[in-house]
């Protein structure tokens, strides 16, 4: 096949910052399709046939079908029309992982859509019926490739309901992004000491939930869960209970100590120790060129963390 | 994701598909239904039993088999029955392969193409009406497999396509009637597709018009400018049969030197438009006699009409003839020879009688006579089912023995008497008659009105019309065939004229039939240019007929689109309707809802200020509240709260 330059990207693209993007007249286009060029000459053999075998019930089922083409491209056209679309946040994944964007497609002209797509480009599409004056959900999948901020690009929504005849397309773009985390190293470097650390620097395999070994004062972050809320309902005072697992020293993850030929390789390994202290429930700290977070466990902290490095600036 | 078609998508296919072929079964050799039958049927069970698909070594002997079967069958892989009986076999072939929305989408296509095959063998009314089932079907499939990600369910996706083709229909309206009708055909047309029609011969032998009349199909239909002649006048000229070899009657050749027969006409014309049914032989059918001929048709020697080409198709003259005429006043030597050949030897009898009359002195008139009293008087009986005559002399067979016969036998052995007796005369074949259609008025005319007659050639009057039928039988000549025979005789149900309400279903039947024939199948250029000139007012051209279909097609596109696309203006539903009509009645008195006020807490202010109607007020926020915000909106319900709010009153 010819590879046409792309002249689809000097089309309009229904843009919005915050507000839902309206898929009004001005951004929807429509071309037939394979089937609809098919079509046409099916329908042009049926009516040279009629012509020459006089057959005047022929002539009666082309033009048929003929006006029943031109009204699929009524309805395609009015399938995907004036639909507002609004595209969430997309939950940050690692890199390598595909970023799942979710776009919510609203339906304001009180009829049901059926069959409508979305699309990045390069992308498998979504498909979903959207009920009248309702609402649908489609999860758009994104490549990711690079650690950092994600923007969400070019949304294509399309259809070709009720009959495949016409293709029916328009462009979306808007201001989201996903945050990307950088890609884990592999499994098999050892966290080196810490001057800080007062235990092994092995990672605690235990799960670290064991027995109770007494209370302390309540520390801002600590996890509701481990909070003792029978001493508090006893006007104790908020207590936070410790446990065995605890009492181990804490794990620092420090830039400055962690090899690697190259800064992203540098990262990868950090970004690998993040992961799988976070999944031993292993208390953790990281320290940065920029930024120092004390240790801690939690999703919060986490997340925190893993943002610090994907985002993390190298000269 | 993208799903494949699945089995309720495969259902709708073999249901479209099968409503298609339904079409065609009454015209494939049986095993080809049999044969595409099958094929769905395995191809349903692949799909529900979850067995694999037939591969290509088992599909290519298959389909080399079919070919082979076809090309047996029909003796060639072209023509119209055996390349319509392909094309059905392949598609079903094809569904053994069909797995991916492509192939359903080729498939609903190749089924659309399928059904136009169909009218190149039926076109009739009820084939138009049960097109749109096959159609509905067809597009329902396409619907389904456009929408592959979840269920439509049968009703959406019949009502869908229903939709489509109803607003397709002003389209295809427009277009069929002013699309131009290029007159076909562009290349040439199958020659097999001819053989079944049936009607005249330009032979005649004992048997030949008795065997005519069991069928009822319809030879043609008339209609008339004037009043419709009565039956006796109504003889309709088909072939003129001259050369008898003691069995058969046969045309003369067309290679005779002899000039065509002078006409001089008595009276005014009568003027008709016949619809004559195809029968493959060349002779239009026209009243005694023709004065003006149909284009493209030519006037025999005997002023017999025929057309060109054989009449293969529908076709409508325009037909003037004359009731009263003088054909022929003046005869040549060769005329005369060959209106008196009689084979030598055999039939002595009847060759005794012809001598007796001649020599009675009585001139060739009185011959005629003596011939028709004999008919009268001796006990001839007029039937469709006579004994055969087998002997070597079947006139004298017929005439003395068995005087048993239909008109091919009174016919013949009367010109065979005439031209013994020295009168030439010859035996003309044709029609008679014709059962009048009052709704409608027209003139109906079977192959059991099919009739042979004889002309004998007097001095000064030419050749003359002689109908012994008439003399043995002549109710059939003033009322036509089911009243000439005893009701026990083997007469096709249509042609008889007794059973009155079913008669009566029967003619507004033809009628509607007549009308399809004429409006939607016999719709050509000329017809086209007619119905339009008359509704533009004057002649039109190309120039104005492209413009107008160009305009009109848009115009209904238009309006279309604008219903189609026109937003939707926010409906409010009837129960908030209902509630608002209360709070407007309230309204009047003063008494107005804040827009922070709920409709119970509003009702109890309500009720402070119209002590009176206070108990109303409640019922009938009470009845709000239950119908809006419990599932309790059945239409009683809402009918019981309308009448509330109506019969509300604040004073």
């Amino acid at each position: 096949m010819l590879k046409l330059p792309d002249w689809k990207q000097w089309l309009r693209t229904a843009r919005s910052n915050n507000a839902p993007a309206v898929l009004s007249r001005r951004h929807i286009y429509i071309l037939p399709t394979r089937y609809g060029v098919l079509y046409a000459v099916v329908l042009i053999a049926m009516l040279v046939g009629s012509i020459n075998y006089t057959l005047s019930l022929g002539f009666v089922l082309t033009f048929l079908l003929a006006g029943m083409g031109s009204m699929a491209m009524l309805h395609t056209w009015r399938n995907l029309a004036h639909l507002s679309i609004t595209l969430h946040r997309a939950e940050p994944v690692f890199a390598g992982e595909h970023a799942i964007f979710e776009i919510v497609v609203n339906e304001t002209s009180q009829r049901p859509r059926y069959a409508v797509a979305a699309k990045f480009e390069g992308h498998e599409a979504s498909y979903a019926d959207i009920p009248a004056s309702g609402q649908a959900l489609l999860k758009l999948a994104l490549r990711t490739h690079k650690r950092g901020w994600l923007k969400s690009g070019r949304i294509t929504c399309f259809t070709e309901f009720p009959l495949s005849l016409f293709h029916v397309w328009s462009y979306v773009e808007l201001n989201s992004r996903c945050l990307v985390y950088p890609h884990p190293a592999m499994h098999n470097s050892e966290v080196p000491n810490s001057a800080d650390m007062g235990a092994a620097g092995t990672l605690d395999a235990r799960s670290g939930d064991d027995d109770f070994a007494g209370h302390r004062n309540y520390q801002i972050g600590d996890s509701p869960r481990r909070v003792d809320w029978k001493a508090s309902s006893r006007e104790q005072g908020l207590l936070t209970k410790q446990f065995q697992g605890e009492a181990k020293s804490s794990l620092w993850l420090d830039w400055t100590r962690t090899p690697g030929s190259n800064a992203e390789q540098r990262i990868q390994l950090l970004t690998r120790w993040v992961v799988d202290a976070h999944a031993s429930r292993q208390s953790y700290g990281l320290r940065l060129p920029q930024q120092e977070f004390p240790p801690n466990t939690g999703q919060a902290h986490y997340h925190a963390c893993l943002q610090a490095l994907a985002l993390l600036e190298v000269s | 994701m993208k799903h494949q078609p699945d089995i309720t998508d495969l259902r709708w296919l073999l249901l479209s598909l099968g409503l298609v072929v339904a079409l065609h079964v009454s015209h494939f050799a049986v095993w080809i239904s049999l044969f595409i039958f099958g094929f769905g049927l395995w191809r349903y069970l692949i799909e529900r039993n979850g067995w694999r698909l037939p591969s290509l070594f088992v599909l290519i002997p298959l389909t080399v088999l079919g070919g082979l079967g076809v090309l047996v069958t029909y003796k060639g892989l072209f023509g119209r029955d055996a390349s319509v009986a392909l094309l059905a076999l392949m598609l079903s072939l094809k569904l053994m392969e069909t797995r991916t929305q492509r192939d359903y989408v080729l498939l609903v296509f190749s089924g659309y193409f399928l059904t136009i095959t169909a009218f190149l063998f039926n076109q009739s009314l009820l084939v138009g009406a049960y097109l749109i089932l096959p159609l509905v079907c067809l597009t329902a499939t396409l619907i389904g497999v456009s929408h592959l990600n979840g269920k439509l369910g049968w009703r959406f996706q019949t009502k869908l396509a229903a939709g489509l083709l109803a607003q397709a229909t002003p389209i295809m309206l427009a277009l069929f009637l002013l699309f131009p009708r290029v007159p076909g055909p562009l290349w040439g047309v199958p020659q097999d597709a001819y053989s079944g029609m049936s009607g005249l011969s330009d032979t005649m032998e004992p048997g030949n018009i008795s065997q005519l009349s069991l069928s009822g199909a319809i030879a043609f239909r008339a209609e008339f400018k004037g009043e419709i002649p009565l039956g006796s006048q109504l003889y309709w000229r088909g072939p003129v049969l001259w050369h008898y070899d003691g069995r058969a009657w046969r045309m003369s050749s067309p290679n005779l030197n002899i000039p065509r027969e002078s006409l001089q006409l008595k009276g005014e014309p009568t003027l008709y438009a016949v619809t004559l049914e195809p029968h493959n032989r060349n002779w239009l059918l026209m009243l005694d006699m023709p004065t003006a001929t149909p284009p493209q048709a030519s006037l025999t020697r005997e002023l017999q009409v025929v057309s060109q080409r054989p009449v293969r198709t529908r076709m409508r003259y325009e037909g003037s003839s004359s009731l009263g005429y003088v054909l022929g006043e003046n005869i040549s030597e060769r005329e005369r020879e060959l209106a008196l050949q009689i084979p030598d030897g055999g039939n002595p009898r009847s060759n005794a009688l012809a001598r007796k009359w001649a020599e009675g002195g009585q001139g060739p008139a009185g011959i005629v006579q003596a011939a028709l009293s004999m008919y009268r008087q001796q006990p001839f009986v007029y039937t469709l089912s006579p004994p055969l005559l087998t002997g070597a002399d079947p006139m004298d067979d017929f005439l003395f023995n068995t005087r048993r016969g239909f008109c091919e036998h009174y016919a013949g052995s009367f010109v065979y008497l005439m031209r013994a007796a020295g009168v030439p005369a010859r035996v003309v074949t044709g029609y008679q008659g014709g059962d009048v259609n009052p709704v409608g008025n027209y003139l109906i005319v079977r192959q059991s009105d099919a009739h042979a007659w004889a002309e004998v050639w007097l001095q000064g009057r030419g050749w003359v019309r002689v109908d012994p039928t008439a003399a043995v039988a002549p109710q059939r000549i003033e009322r036509g065939i089911s009243s000439a025979l005893p009701q026990n005789e083997a007469l096709p149900f249509f042609a008889r004229r007794e059973v009155s309400f079913l008669r009566k279903l029967y003619l507004n039947w033809d009628a509607i039939n007549n009308g399809w024939n004429q409006w939607v199948l016999g719709y050509d250029q000329q017809r086209q240019m007619e119905l339009l000139s008359r509704l533009a007012g004057s002649q039109l051209s190309w120039q104005d007929l492209a413009v107008a279909l160009i305009s009109s097609v848009g115009g209904i596109v238009l309006v279309i689109s604008y219903f189609l696309l026109r937003s939707h203006r926010l409906k409010i539903d009837p129960l908030q309707k209902l509630y608002l009509e209360f709070l407007r009645k309230l309204e009047h008195v003063g008494l107005k809802r804040y827009s922070h006020e709920g409709p119970l807490d509003f009702s109890r202010r309500a009720a402070r200020q119209l002590p009176t109607q206070a108990k109303d007020i409640d019922r009938i926020t009470a009845a709000y509240a239950s119908l809006r915000y419990r599932s309790d909106s059945s239409p009683q319900a809402l009918e019981a709260f309308k009448r509330l709010i109506r019969t509300f009153k604040t004073s």
